[in-house]
């Protein structure tokens, strides 16, 4: 790893308690990064009308969005866009992946947006025996199979596509083609149901644009779909903070921004105290 | 205690005794990138267990004989059996408490 991957503070989403949070990190001198999908695939972005945060009137989603998106860059900010598959701790700091590079970071902020609220039936139990979510990890121990994939994410056609490329037969699901999925089988996946009608597959990848977040990484609790958090933004793993959507409702602008700031501030006690034992 | 690169060749002599953690990993895979060198630090505090590296690349056959469908995948074999199968990222805490 070079140097050039090693941050301060790692900010997992692009939304408001991202950009937020990075504004705050940059204003404390940290060396902070923005890991996130495109933001035209956020909700936000498709919102028609905001009328409730302040300073913007009748303002889309896009406009919003847009706007602090400018204000940030002015600062210089830093920003990778890529879906983050895996965050876990070596040592004093964090190590992240998204596709297949790697950044290593002092801390972590999850500020990655509403996660899916329900799993498939059959999906976690089948993890690692036919379901993934990760196309670009898994996709070459399924080469000469049938394998489906749920498209949920705005690049997924393209990682069908490249499961194609590398020789899976695939059956392509969108929300147009059909509306309820369940994965079928003993040991491993032999269908997928959808809509009630089964396709025999012995793989489904299921492709988000959020992975849960005790997926992402190991070991965090959670209250349903929502990171538990006490009011600094503390997770329970030292180190790791989480603001915004996906700490729970409601699902506003002006939480997002409030939370995304503490986070920030909590985060940079924790790289200055982590700093002082080094010392 | 050094981590060994397993192949068809060396696979069954190493884990046919005692109690072996073998990673399951490739170099497209970027959660490995993660796993690997977690698995490296368990390496260094617990010669005891012995600990080897398989690249489902370079060796399909022994991914597809026990059924690794999904990387990184972690198997703990206690005197040549499996014991212990853990799919996605696994952290030290989690990987000492599989080897007890």
């Amino acid at each position: 790893m070079n140097e050039k991957t090693q941050y301060d503070v790692l900010i997992a989403g692009g939304g408001p308690a991202g950009i937020s949070a990075w504004l705050t990190c940059h204003a404390r001198g940290l060396n902070a990064v923005i890991v996130t999908n495109a933001p035209e695939h956020s909700l936000l972005w498709k919102a028609g009308r905001i009328d409730n945060y302040p300073g913007f009137s009748d303002s889309s989603g896009s406009t919003l969005l847009g706007s602090m998106y400018v204000g940030a860059e002015k600062l210089g900010l830093q920003r990778i866009t890529g879906q983050l598959l895996g965050i876990m701790r070596m040592g004093k700091s964090f190590i992240a992946s998204f596709g297949t590079e790697v950044l290593s970071a002092g801390s972590v902020i999850l500020a990655t947006g509403v996660t899916p609220a329900n799993v498939y039936p059959g999906e976690r139990e089948h993890l690692g025996s036919g379901v993934s979510y990760c196309a670009t990890c898994d996709g070459m121990l399924y080469r000469g199979k049938t394998v489906a994939v749920i498209g949920l994410a705005a690049d997924a056609e393209n990682e069908a596509q490249a499961l194609r490329q590398i020789g899976c037969q695939v059956e392509y699901f969108d929300k147009k083609r059909a509306r309820s999925f369940a994965i079928k089988g003993g040991d491993r996946v032999t269908a997928l149901s959808a809509d009630g009608t089964d396709y025999p597959v012995e793989g489904v990848f299921i492709l988000r644009d959020t992975i849960a977040a005790d997926v992402l990484m190991p070991g965090l609790e959670t209250d349903g779909p929502h990171i538990r958090v006490d009011a600094g933004m503390r997770t329970n793993i030292p180190g790791i903070f989480a603001a915004g959507d996906c700490t729970g409702k409601p699902y506003q602008i002006a939480r997002a921004v409030g939370q995304g700031n503490i986070a920030a501030l909590s985060a940079n006690d924790y790289i200055t105290h982590t700093k002082e034992n080094v010392k | 205690m050094s981590v060994t690169q397993l192949t068809k060749a060396n696979f069954d002599d190493t884990i046919a005794a005692g109690t072996v953690l073998v990673d399951f990993w490739a170099a497209w895979c970027g959660p490995c990138r993660l796993q690997s060198p977690v698995v490296d630090e368990f390496a260094g505090k617990h010669p005891e267990v012995k600990v080897g590296k398989v690249n489902v690349d370079e060796e399909p056959e022994l991914a597809m004989r026990f059924q690794v469908m999904s990387i990184p995948t972690l198997i703990v074999f206690k005197n040549g059996k499996v014991a212990t199968k853990h799919v996605s990222l696994c952290p030290l805490e989690e990987i000492e408490e599989i080897c007890k």
